[in-house]
């Protein structure tokens, strides 16, 4: 299997982009706090929320997975028979 | 760096973009039928949409030493018109013969509906009657994971179907997994703002190997960027991969893959020059 680089020089790497993206993030949430309206309550916020949870998760999460699926409609099992198909 | 970019919408490009292509190492690429932008009204509009694909195109990729191959098939948008997507499988079989034509592709789904899958296993068919080999379409965004996993089903529920003999595109980290495991191929489409992103990408070559897995930009008319594998190539070196690596997933893998077909007449570069020296 391809190895990865070693931590260290991933972080030396991306650091500032890591920084940057944050930051972004830190931004647009100001953004939706400073417009008129409230959005708090919105189905979309509630993946947001879930989304960051996520981030802070412990290191063998599968982050990038699990947000994947955190965006996702779920998969049903017996979709063949709602379709006659 | 030699590569193949096994997706690619080139009727959607510039006659420069197939010159700037050639200039960054591409020497191949594959073009699957697909949805124009606007839905089509009768079946000779794919006709004449077909006969672009395996003419003109070729022709234009020529002018620059790229050779190009390209799928048949009525993509899932216009699937929703079941009668006018009946019309178009039957028609099919007219180019499955023409130089060039490596399958049926790319079907799949859109927003997973019960017209979708019907003319998903329509498409099947006409494949397993023909022996050709499939490329897929899989959903955007949040209709990604439900729908590859309806694709995924109905493809193991065709015993008919040899799984080395297709290939799963537009993979991400949800659903890369359930792909490879059932024995298919795998294409990480490289986009700007959805899809995924070169880094990303290597990611998952880390973690899943380099069997079965390839590269495309799946560039188009929307924000699309037809350079996107020379990005992940440089992406790769970046992250201290070795060339032989770089190499199987851009071009060793797409040549095993299209080589299946019996409509895949590839000239290697070096070959090409070697024939041009004698």
């Amino acid at each position: 299997m391809p190895r990865p680089l070693p931590a260290e020089q991933t972080l030396n790497r991306e650091f500032l982009e890591i920084r940057a993206k944050i930051l972004e993030l830190a931004a647009s949430l100001d953004r939706l706090d400073r417009g008129d309206g409230n959005v708090a309550d919105d189905p979309r916020m509630r993946l947001v929320r879930g989304g960051l949870q996520i981030l802070t998760a412990d290191a063998d999460a599968d982050r990038a997975e699990q947000l994947q699926l955190l965006f996702s409609q779920p998969y049903e099992e017996t979709w063949r028979k709602k379709f006659e198909i | 760096m030699y590569y193949i970019d096994p997706h690619i919408h080139m009727v959607s490009r510039v006659t420069d973009d197939y010159e700037t292509l050639a200039k960054m190492g591409c020497v191949a690429m594959s073009e699957p039928a697909f949805w124009a932008g606007f839905d089509r009204g009768s079946v000779d509009g794919f006709r004449d949409y077909f006969r672009q694909l395996t003419q003109f195109e070729q022709k234009r990729a020529g002018w620059y030493h790229l050779q190009h191959f390209t799928w048949m098939c009525i993509n899932a948008k216009e699937a929703e018109n079941v009668k006018l997507s009946r019309e178009v499988i039957a028609m099919i079989p007219e180019f499955l013969d023409q130089p060039g034509v490596l399958g049926i592709g790319e079907i799949g789904l859109n927003k997973n509906t019960k017209n979708e899958s019907i003319i998903f296993l329509e498409h099947l068919d006409l494949a397993a009657k023909y022996k050709e080999q499939i490329l897929i379409h899989t959903p955007h965004l949040e209709d990604k994971y439900k729908g590859t996993r309806m694709i995924v089903d109905m493809l193991c529920d065709d015993r008919r179907l040899d799984h080395r003999r297709v290939l799963v595109d537009h993979v991400e980290e949800h659903t890369i997994r359930l792909v490879l495991e059932e024995g298919f191929w795998a294409g990480m489409t490289l986009y700007p703002t959805s899809k995924c992103t070169p880094d990303r990408a290597v990611d998952m070559i880390e973690l899943y190997g380099p069997e079965r897995l390839m590269v495309n930009s799946a560039g188009d008319w929307g924000p699309s960027k037809p350079t996107a594998v020379p990005d992940f190539i440089m992406a790769m070196r970046r992250r201290g991969h070795p060339e032989s690596l770089i190499r199987k997933i851009v071009y060793d893998n797409p040549v095993e893959f299209f080589s299946q077909s019996r409509n895949f007449n590839f000239t290697p570069p070096d070959a090409e020059v070697a024939t041009r020296e004698a």
